[in-house]
């Protein structure tokens, strides 16, 4: 049983990978960077690490799950002084709490849903307007926020529920496209100039001011915001992991597979969706009203359909129904533009002919969801 | 509202609807024969129109001066370029992605969509900026009150026409259309009967791009600019109209068009907000239509195979 260490071993290897990507500053060795993990990830297949690596997860989870929180948190201590990385953490980590929920919706349950951004930016704009004219403390603020996201959500419950395939795409497309629309003409909103929040501040802690070490250290504030942040993350995490184990992610993923086969087995297929649907809303509503205060600024223009497709685009590149391929698929998809300044201009295309590559070659993800484990080491 | 205002509306109503009902005609047949949406329909459009552009420079600068011949060799090169891309996506994109989950398949046509629009604004020279469409078209118009009848609108609704009418007889009447429609029904049986479904499939990707890239042009035309992002919008619309029309099925398809270009005119027209709510209604009425009849208005003819 001396799985362990490949697992350790491989968070290890991330988180330095992670700090080493994230403190490279010149074009040429983000780009030394980025060959040597396509060569390590190729050897790593090549010679069946990536399966060792996997059982070592599915064997130790728990403990393994820790240790990835642990190695979050040291990479975060490791830039306590720059507030653009650690901004770069929080969005990341806010995105993976985004996609968890529509992980949820799509790869367990298989109610696509193409306004994951829109879903984002609810959430902002309830956070906008909350903490603008109301006296509600900020962290029941991010509640009422993953509330009304639900509640919009549900709006849509109707036409995504008797819609299939193609047409239940439709819905969310068009969903999303009038949701940006609406923003951009609506005045009250402040149209297509956005919105201007406060800062955070919980417990009387101002979330917006460096914390001083001593007179010549300061930690950033946006430490403030990963510490929520990867709290958030880890919630969403467990709860997701939660579910998938229990007898709803059971009727969840039946419900997937096969819609009929269900109904004559007597699980009601139009209540799963729904609880799919209502809890992947209101956590992306959750993560989006987190990164509207984070950022003290929101416009109609960071929540558009191709926002929605790049969520859609990092659950597919982790691999459908896997919430720790969505992580490292997350952060790549947003670190990668943000090193490489160079292809700044070109990010869209290239990012684009990256999918396309992957659906083409490798569809099932990076990392594909396996087979449920009920028990430590069992078939996985 | 006086009359003359009401014609007016009604009139732009059937120029929008035009356009789209020929951008939805392709998103049906793509459809049809490998039951597949292509997403990246509206940006094949915008490649037709900057093609048409990029002919007319061309063309310009060899010295010819007769708009009617200018006109007809700019379309006939967007037609040509969009119809070779067309096809080589197919070939090429999609159908190696045959039998693949269809969320997958969407997911690629989107990104190959990004794809063709980011390489227009990248690599056609000065492309983020919205272009001049040149006036080809004859100019002038008749009034009749406050109810203006420009004579190229006329011209254009026209064309898009007859190449609609055009593309349905191919369809319905000829022997290509027939093999089209086999395939469409049934593939494994078509192939038995000896049609060659790659064929098939690669004319029809031609064919329906080949349309997109006819309303592109007739777009610039229409509003005298293009630019790279205009295939975004139009994709979607044209998208909405197909799948409120329902699925596969070229006359729903038309329908479709026209129904949405109503939808947004009523918008602008009759909604007591400001007239830039028009998006908005929509496609709040086109998700409305789908809660109420999930597969479109004429209805997918198929039975769920268990």
């Amino acid at each position: 049983m001396g799985a362990l260490r490949w697992g350790v071993g491989s968070v290890a290897t991330v988180a330095v990978y992670a700090a080493l990507f994230l403190y490279a500053e010149a074009q040429s060795v983000v780009i030394g960077l980025l060959v040597g993990a396509v060569v390590a990830m190729v050897m790593a297949s090549r010679f069946d690490v990536l399966a060792r690596v996997g059982e070592s997860f599915a064997r130790h989870e728990r403990a393994l799950d820790r240790l990835t929180f642990a190695a979050c948190i040291a990479v975060a201590a490791l830039f306590h002084d720059q507030h653009f990385v650690l901004l770069m953490l929080a969005t990341v980590l806010l995105y993976f709490v985004a996609c968890i929920g529509l992980n949820l919706q799509f790869g367990h349950t298989g109610v696509v849903n193409f306004a994951g951004a829109a879903f984002f930016g609810v959430g902002a704009y309830a956070a906008a307007v909350l903490s603008q004219h109301t006296p509600v403390p900020h962290l029941a603020i991010i509640v009422i926020a993953g509330a009304v996201a639900a509640v919009i959500g549900s709006v849509l419950i109707i036409p995504v529920l008797r819609t299939r395939g193609h047409y239940a795409a439709m819905v969310t497309i068009a969903f999303g496209v009038l949701f940006k629309t609406f923003l951009e003409v609506n005045d009250t909103l402040g149209g297509p100039q956005g919105l201007k929040l406060p800062g955070m501040s919980v417990f009387g802690i101002p979330f917006n001011a460096n914390i001083a070490l001593s007179d010549d250290a300061e930690i950033s504030f946006y430490m403030h915001y990963v510490v929520l942040a990867l709290l958030l993350a880890a919630g969403a995490y467990s709860l997701s992991r939660r579910i998938e184990r229990s007898w709803i992610g059971l009727n969840l993923d039946a419900v997937r597979l096969d819609e009929t086969a269900c109904a004559t087995f007597g699980i009601d297929v139009a209540r799963w969706k729904i609880v799919a649907y209502t809890i992947g809303n209101a956590l992306c509503g959750i993560a989006g009203a987190v990164y509207a205060m984070m950022t003290g600024f929101i416009a109609p223009n960071n929540f558009t359909f191709g926002d929605s497709l790049i969520m859609v685009s990092i659950i597919l590149l982790g691999g459908v129904g896997n919430p720790r391929g969505v992580m490292i698929a997350a952060a790549v998809v947003l670190l990668l533009p943000e090193k490489l300044q160079m292809i700044q201009e070109y990010r869209f295309l290239l990012y684009a002919v990256l999918v396309m590559a992957v659906l083409l070659f490798r569809p099932e993800g990076l990392l594909p969801r396996r087979l449920r484990a009920y028990f430590p080491g069992g078939t996985s | 509202m006086d009359i003359g205002l009401a014609g007016q509306y009604v009139l732009n109503g059937l120029m929008l609807g035009i356009i789209y009902a020929m951008v939805a005609v392709g998103f049906t047949l793509f459809f049809g024969v490998l039951d597949i949406i292509k997403f990246s329909h509206g940006d094949v459009l915008t490649v037709g129109a900057f093609t048409a552009l990029a002919a007319y420079a061309g063309v310009t600068a060899l010295g010819l001066q007769s708009p009617w011949l200018i006109l007809g060799v700019i379309a006939l090169a967007a037609i040509a370029g969009t119809a070779v891309l067309g096809a080589l996506i197919a070939r090429f994109l999609i159908m190696p992605m045959r039998g693949a989950p269809p969320i997958n398949v969407l997911l690629l046509t989107l990104m190959l969509g990004t794809a063709l629009r980011e390489s227009v604004r990248l690599f056609y020279p000065n492309g983020s900026n919205p272009k001049m469409f040149p006036r080809l078209l004859p100019g002038g118009a008749a009034n009749f009150g406050r109810f203006t009848l420009r004579y190229d609108s006329v011209l254009i609704f026209v064309a898009g026409v007859a190449v609609i009418v055009g593309v349905s007889l191919l369809i319905n009447r000829s022997k290509l259309g027939l093999a089209i429609r086999a395939v469409a029904q049934d593939a494994e049986t078509a192939r038995v009967m000896g049609i060659d479904l790659e064929a098939v499939v690669l004319f029809t990707f031609a064919l329906g791009s080949a349309l997109a890239a006819l309303a592109g042009v007739m777009n610039g035309m229409y509003y005298s600019e293009i630019n790279f992002n205009m295939g975004l919008l139009l994709g979607l619309i044209g998208f909405s109209a197909a799948i409120i029309g329902g699925l596969g099925n070229i006359y729903g398809a038309i329908l479709g068009g026209f129904l949405f270009a109503a939808l947004q005119t009523i918008g602008a027209v009759l909604l007591p907000v400001s007239s830039a709510y028009k998006d908005v209604f929509a496609f709040a009425a086109v998700i409305v239509l789908m809660a109420w009849r999930p597969t479109g208005l004429i209805a997918e003819k198929s039975s769920e195979r268990v």
